[in-house]
């Protein structure tokens, strides 16, 4: 059974509580064991890499050391972007940094090692042998669906620091999982475009007409929902959704389920665990192509 | 902008210029200006500058001019630009250390938004090790004057159980810990 430490990071129990239910649920399912970093802290994005660069390396590193005490765990993931990408500046910071490393260490009471890794949350379940468990486990197959896959930047961006882990300006990880359960993944230009992130909270306006140039492109290319993989991006396109509308006189309507609230419908799971109610924009037509409605 | 003598002013910034990279770990000075990390960034629609010019006007020594942009406060670090430049000039973390900057020496007229988003951000995670939204929304609101913004989504957010219907802070077992990083890295900054 495969296990990974799990850092839920602050959303996954809050504005993203959606994402945080199925992605236990499928987990669950899928026979993948997700151990929960002991007291974890916030990882600090994105204030702290803003205000001081050592904190901004210390918040993150107290995380992944204390993933280290977790018995039989050499990998951790983060279902959120944002909280991945500062993950992975320590990783690639302090790695290949003995000086950085030991004044890390000095600001901690249980070291960092760098013995349990990050992985890229979506390749827990697209890595071909899951990917090959989930389709033999579909059982409502999300046939018709069209959906645009957003992967949002900081999963992907910048490829050196974030290891390579998916192609930066065509990531594929998503684009794979939607196609095992059936749904269409289309051909799109902004898998990777920025939703503005907590532009939202400071300057509004640009992050509105971000979101809508996101929301219009995946409407014009055919989508029936933008599928995300990053609670940040998710709230803005979902909870502003309608402040997009009526800034730009237009009606989206566009449903933003998580990835993995679309592999528990397919995997035949209950709706109401996998948290579709708590999305704003109504997931209605997503969920009546599997006559789960 | 108004004019400007190139010279004097790269040889009394020289030594911001030298330091700013010494401390960044970019060597901007490798940038021969193709605009490639302009023509992909999303914010230069909300910008004053270009990253480009951002850059350009860096090697130049306009430290005032750089430090007072809008440009740096408006970028949201997604790191489109870094992905894509071709001489590996890291240019999101460009934006990072010249905001630190701006901040220290306090050039922060188009960044109070900003700076009191993050002050308020931070200060929920030196007390509880963990965000807490409405104690950050609430300091955040207070401290920019701005008291109602984005407290439309207050109520949505409860009904959703997005958020606490009584909001109260729970302070990790590490908070000692975490306050101790802050203070830390607060000693090493100076």
């Amino acid at each position: 059974m495969p296990k990974y430490a799990l850092y839920p990071g602050c959303s996954l129990e809050t504005g993203g509580i959606e994402y945080g239910m199925s992605t236990h649920a499928v987990a669950h399912a899928l026979g993948i064991e997700l151990v929960e970093v002991p007291d974890w802290n916030c990882c600090g994005a994105s204030s702290a890499h803003m205000t001081d660069h050592l904190l901004s390396l210390a918040l993150p590193a107290r995380v992944l050391a204390n993933a280290e005490t977790i018995p039989g765990v050499t990998e951790m993931v983060a279902p959120c972007a944002a909280c991945h990408n500062r993950f992975a500046a320590v990783e690639y910071e302090v790695g290949k940094n003995e000086e950085l490393h030991s004044k890390i260490n000095s600001m901690l009471e249980v070291p960092y090692t760098g013995k349990v890794k990050l992985r890229y949350y979506l390749d827990i379940f697209s890595n071909p042998e899951t990917l090959a468990e989930i389709k033999k486990q579909v059982k409502h197959p999300l046939t018709g669906l069209k959906v645009a896959c957003y992967y949002g930047c900081l999963f992907v961006k910048p490829p050196k620091a974030t290891n390579f882990v998916d192609d930066p300006e065509n990531p594929m990880a998503m684009d794979n999982l939607m196609s095992a359960i059936g749904a269409e993944p289309l051909l799109w230009p902004y898998k990777t475009e920025c939703c503005g992130a907590s532009l939202g909270a400071t300057k509004e306006d640009a992050c509105t007409k971000l979101c809508n140039d996101i929301l219009r492109v995946a409407k014009d290319s055919g989508a029936d929902c933008i599928v995300a993989a990053c609670p940040l991006c998710q709230s803005n396109l979902d909870m502003r959704q309608v402040a997009v509308e009526k800034k730009y006189g237009l009606q989206y309507r566009l449903p933003i389920p998580f990835f993995t609230q679309l592999i528990g419908l397919a995997l035949g799971l209950d709706s109401k665990a996998l948290g579709f109610k708590k999305l704003f924009v109504d997931p209605a037509k997503v969920l009546q192509k599997v006559g789960a409605a | 902008m108004g004019e400007l003598n190139l010279s004097q002013v790269l040889e009394k910034n020289r030594s911001f210029v030298d330091e700013f990279i010494e401390e960044s770990g970019t060597d901007i000075r490798q940038c021969y200006q193709c605009a490639k990390c302009s023509g992909g960034c999303p914010g230069t629609f909300a910008m004053d500058y270009l990253p480009n010019q951002i850059i350009r006007m860096l090697m130049l020594g306009m430290k005032e001019e750089v430090l007072k942009s809008k440009t740096i406060w408006v970028c949201m670090g997604c790191s489109t630009c870094t992905t894509r430049c071709i001489r590996d000039i890291d240019v999101a973390h460009v934006m990072d250390a010249l905001r630190k900057e701006a901040v220290k020496l306090g050039y922060t007229e188009h960044a109070k938004d900003v700076v009191t988003f993050n002050d308020a951000f931070l200060w929920t995670i030196r007390s509880w090790g963990r965000l807490f939204d409405a104690g950050m929304l609430m300091m955040s609101n207070i401290k920019s004057g701005n008291y109602t913004r984005n407290m439309q989504y207050a109520l949505p957010m409860m009904l959703k159980g997005k958020s606490p219907l009584i909001p109260i802070p729970h302070g990790i077992k590490g908070t000692k810990e975490v306050k101790k990083i802050f203070r830390l890295s607060k000693q090493e900054g100076k």
